[in-house]
């Protein structure tokens, strides 16, 4: 049997290398070019001094030591700051909505008008949303005379002036923008679970939170670890929202510049080099988080849905 | 004890009610701000905030629409080429490389898994002066091309695919095609194609947002005004400097900016919706 | 390398077949080539950041209203100034110059004053002097203001760039708040109050004591201690930063003046949304220092009153802030049309005048503004209550000294206004703001080895 189906396989294995021919030539020509570039003059002295280009002179490891001198582990530090306040609650809230919107006892109303507006903040383009915000929630925006008002507050607020209200922004602007991504996303992998199981679990007695922990949450595991490897993408390359809320200064005190914007600053003043060692850093470190990500949801598991879905599929195959 | 857990569902279903609500709430206020400032002058937006809308929308608009030097209509004619076709290319190539690498086995299938997922990781930015060395020597400098073409390799969109599959496609269902004698492409076209539609209504509504939105790449390789994608056209009109300073215009640029892809989004989110509760293949 | 160009050869075979299903192959360019055997060019290409160059060269050069009659055509190119994008496409083309086909090459580009030596550097010779071009400075622009032909100058006094605008800046108040705090508004008895920063500081105290702010932000201040530095930021030749006392001065004012409160504490920088605020009615902010363009394309649009509300009067310190300079491209295949250009936006005095008329600008025409100024009868701005600006801009003008200018300075003036920012709010101490900004300038410009501050 495994003789047979092994020999059956290799028929058609060029086909597998057809198929993924396409992606595998763009990525080479796209992305992989580039990034050799990138790469290599990461150990050069290359840069634009007004217009005329020094360099590139090879100088070894040079850039990748200085910016170990440089403040890149505080940029690094805010990212992930802000990065996990618009992270916590975005997959709380998605899981807790994705659930609901697929509860059938809880009888919601207007799903399919709830399901449209969650994901209309994702529309809006980073930037123009981020001018948006700046403008709403300066000092003499109307954010403050809605409080002043209200008379909730009796001198308007300095939200961009602080540490706590710039990151606390940009965190809000985070959720908002990508919380509806995330439950549709959540919402089509429960779906994607067999009503049986759940109708077995119903049998059983099991309760709702039970069966949200028991039962949802594993098999939805594969869509979790896409959301999460996508959000720490997302939150690695968080770029226009702080740089154009604090007009690319990471204001107050770079205390909200990101490792991108970091290396904006780099690729503005056309410092190759430079730009070139943070960016091979930060490949590397993403790498690094995503391969932990990777593991921890999808093989050390013991009962990670990987292994389920082998042995799911080996079963269906035996049967067949 | 019925009446018990009735009782409390209910009280569950209300407050579900009021989270949504007001999370709708906060999603909706944006957009309502940006369109009442989009009615009002720039004066009138000086003056402070005003919750009512005001009665400049069409002079705004015809503001946007008659400066000469902001091609509106081309623009957004761009953003619609460019991410219609990555849409297309980015979610067919996509499941066709997913399709590939979870259907058939071959030697270096695991060495090709890690790497899309390793490369799954690289920022855009971090290639950003080596892509446009690269496009500038194929001579793509300045076209809309190298705003499609690369979307072909998008690994995240590959690794979404790759999971629906993983949990929707029975290989016996390949195999039935293979003994009715379908061709390897028939087969992903009639069948991997049709069971992947939900998956892929969702990663093109989001292929096609992220490039509608895109500014980074575009501004990097876009230079003559008739192939201006419509974030570059609204940057342009925010640096119009002293110039053309009205508030009430750019209001309006974003307004108009944002309509095409509200519109494309509720058409196709329809159809989303749809797809998911279809459910793909259940045994 | 012989598998980079097949995967290239391959790449291009794909990008046919994926374009055909995708309907947007029609972005090759539309090569126009002509059969005309004139000497000159047939396209005439012009970067710029905005339409205001296109609607200065339509008004005055009218042979070019798009297609000029012996046919060359104008291409205007126009990229934002936003985040440094023009410069960016600017230098990019300009690296790709000599390569470029006849009609793609640049003929002419602009550039602003904080920038303008950047591209006027001698050794990157990028503009061709004028004097290359068939342009004598000496007389042909005779009438120009000196300092904006030393701003356009190398490092050797040739003159690589024109201007038809120069931007000295005045004093805008508003009259209800003088009337109120000072009983007058008549602009000669409110400039003796503002006539030097002694002056102008009890002026300050007593429109606190009111409930006024002199001015609205540290940064409207900048430009005036910021020209009267007395050496570069950076000495041609070096790579060390030397902050001028000047700018020493600016930070220690700012700092006395915020925490008295003399700014409008609700504004940071300029060019937000408050400091647009500020502008309006509803605002306690008595004066902005502006230039001709601030007045007529930022305050008017933000003031929200009616007309004849505010006045200008004499600044406290003579200053110039912006202008626009037109540049001769090293390359150019349209030499002809392109001195022809520049003598008509920039070095003809009706041209200029006419200039003044339409778009409001002050010019760059020592003799024609001076009659500007005498002309009430023409140049009354409504908006100003029936005042001649040009009267007051005049004076300022031609006692402008401009200070010595480097390739550096429209990022070492953003940077420490942004650095130190942080320090006249209390979020940082000085020390922190100046290792801030030293951060922040090697980051934009990496060939600097070092930063000195005075003393």
């Amino acid at each position: 049997m495994v003789m047979g189906e092994k020999r059956k396989k290799i028929n058609y294995s060029k086909w597998g290398y057809i198929f993924i021919l396409p992606f595998f030539i763009s990525f080479f020509i796209f992305s992989f070019i580039p990034l050799a570039d990138t790469i290599r003059y990461s150990f050069y002295e290359y840069y634009r001094s007004g217009i005329k280009e020094i360099g590139p002179n090879f100088i070894g490891l040079a850039n990748y030591i200085s910016l170990l001198k440089s403040d890149m582990f505080k940029y690094a530090g805010n990212t992930f700051i802000l990065w996990m306040i618009g992270f916590i609650p975005q997959i709380v809230i998605a899981l807790v909505l994705a659930s609901w919107f697929v509860d059938a006892r809880l009888k919601i109303r207007g799903k399919q008008f709830f399901k449209v507006v969650i994901y209309l903040p994702n529309l809006i383009m980073a930037s123009a949303f981020a001018m948006l915000f700046f403008t709403m929630f300066s000092t003499n925006g109307p954010i403050n005379s809605i409080l002043t008002a209200f008379g909730w507050i009796k001198q308007p607020i300095d939200f961009l002036g602080s540490v706590f209200g710039t990151r606390s922004l940009v965190g809000l602007m985070n959720f908002l923008m990508w919380f509806g991504n995330t439950t549709i996303m959540l919402m089509a992998a429960i779906m994607g679970i067999s009503p049986d199981i759940f109708e077995a679990s119903e049998i059983d007695g099991c309760g709702g939170l039970q069966r949200f922990f028991y039962i949802t949450l594993p098999l939805i595991r594969p869509i979790l670890a896409y959301t999460l490897i996508t959000s720490i993408i997302g939150g690695l390359q968080m770029f226009d929202v702080p740089q154009i809320l604090t007009d690319g200064q990471g204001a107050p005190d770079r205390t909200s510049m990101t490792l991108i914007m970091f290396l904006n600053s780099h690729l503005k003043s056309k410092n190759y080099g430079m730009a070139g060692s943070l960016s091979v850093y930060l490949f590397i470190v993403s790498s690094i988080l995503c391969f932990i990500t990777y593991r921890i949801t999808n093989n050390d598991d013991p009962d990670g849905s990987k292994a389920a879905a082998k042995k799911a599929k080996r079963e269906r195959r035996n049967k067949v | 004890m019925m009446r018990k857990s009735k009782w409390k569902s209910r009280g569950m279903s209300i407050f579900a009610h009021l989270v949504l609500i007001f999370l709708s709430f906060l999603c909706l206020f944006f957009f309502y701000i940006l369109f009442i400032n989009a009615t009002h002058s720039h004066a009138e937006l000086q003056k402070g905030f005003s919750a009512l809308p005001g009665k400049n929308l069409l002079k705004n608009f015809l503001n946007v629409a008659n400066d000469g030097t902001f091609p509106m209509v081309r623009g957004i004619v761009n953003s619609l080429i460019v991410s219609g076709c990555s849409a297309a290319i980015c979610t067919y190539f996509s499941s066709l490389t997913a399709y590939g690498l979870f259907v058939y086995d071959f030697k270096f299938k695991k060495a090709a898994f890690t790497f899309i997922m390793a490369i799954l990781v690289m920022p855009t930015q971090v290639t950003a002066m080596g892509f446009l060395r690269l496009v500038t020597n194929m001579g793509m400098y300045d076209s809309l091309l190298p705003l499609i073409i690369p979307s072909i390799a998008s690994p995240a969109v590959f690794y979404f695919m790759y999971s629906y599959l993983q949990s929707s496609l029975p290989m016996s269902l390949v195999e039935a095609a293979r003994i009715d004698g379908s061709g390897e492409f028939r087969t992903f076209n009639q069948i991997g194609l049709p069971i992947m539609k939900p998956a892929i209504a969702v990663q093109a509504i989001f292929t096609f947002v992220s490039s509608w939105n895109n500014y980074f790449v575009p501004a990097l390789v876009i230079q003559s005004k008739d192939k201006m994608t419509v974030p570059i056209l609204v940057a342009t009109l925010r640096s119009a400097d002293y110039m053309n300073f009205d508030m009430g215009k750019i209001y309006m640029m974003i307004t108009v900016a944002i309509i095409p892809i509200i519109i494309v989004y509720l058409f196709l989110s329809k159809y989303i919706i749809a797809g998911v509760t279809l459910g793909g293949v259940k045994e | 390398m012989r598998k980079r160009l097949l995967s290239m050869a391959l790449v291009s075979a794909m990008l046919v077949s994926v374009l055909s299903g995708c309907g947007a192959g029609k972005d090759s360019d539309d090569s126009k080539k002509g059969t005309d055997n004139a000497e000159e060019g047939k396209v005439i290409n012009i970067y710029g950041w905005n339409d205001e160059f296109f609607k200065r060269v339509n008004a005055v050069y009218p042979e070019v209203d798009k297609v000029s009659k012996d046919g060359t055509e104008i291409h205007w190119i126009i990229n934002p100034n936003k985040d440094g994008v023009y410069q960016e496409k600017l230098d990019q083309a300009l690296r790709n110059q000599a390569d470029a086909a006849a009609d793609d090459k640049i003929d002419m580009f602009l550039a602003e004053t904080d920038y303008v030596f950047k591209y006027t550097d001698e050794e990157a010779d990028v503009a061709i002097p004028l004097t290359e071009l068939g342009i004598n400075p000496g007389e042909d622009l005779a009438d120009q203001y000196d300092f904006t032909k030393i701003t356009a100058s190398d490092a050797s006094g040739n003159q690589r760039a024109s201007t038809w605008q120069c931007c000295p800046g005045l004093l805008v108040y508003r009259r209800d708040i003088a009337k109120e705090v000072f009983g007058t508004d008549d602009p000669v008895k409110i400039g003796e109050k503002v006539k030097d920063w002694k002056v102008m500081k009890e002026t300050a105290e007593e429109l606190k004591s009111k409930g006024y702010c002199a001015f609205a932000s540290y940064a409207d201040t900048f430009r005036l201690y910021g020209n009267s530095i007395s050496q570069p930021w950076v000495t041609q030749g070096e790579t060390v930063i030397k902050v001028d006392k000047k700018i020493m001065d600016w930070i220690k004012d700012s700092k006395e003046w915020k925490d008295a409160g003399y700014f409008d504490k609700t504004v940071k920088g300029q060019w937000n949304d408050d400091w647009n605020k500020s502008m309006g009615s509803k605002s306690k902010v008595f004066a902005f220092l502006f230039p001709a363009w601030g007045i007529d394309f930022t305050l008017k649009p933000n003031w929200d009153g009616a007309d004849g509300a505010w006045a200008v009067t004499n600044p406290p310190q003579e200053y110039n802030w912006g202008g626009s300079y037109v540049i001769a491209c090293r390359g150019t295949d349209n030499p002809k049309h392109v001195k022809d250009i520049i003598m008509a936006v920039t070095g003809n005095k009706d041209n200029l005048l006419k200039i003044s008329k339409d778009y409001l600008d002050y010019t760059n025409t020592v003799s024609g503004m001076r009659e500007a100024a005498k002309d009430s009868a023409t140049y009354a701005s409504d908006f100003l209550g029936g005042q001649n600006t040009f009267e007051y801009f005049a004076p300022v003008a031609e006692r402008i000294q401009i200070a010595p200018l480097s390739a550096y300075d429209q990022g070492c003036v953003e940077l420490l206004q942004n650095a130190f920012s942080d320090y006249f709010q209390g979020k940082v101490d000085f020390e922190k703001a100046k290792s801030n900004f030293e951060t922040a300038v090697i980051e934009r410009y990496p060939d600097i080895t070092e930063i000195q501050w005075p003393e």
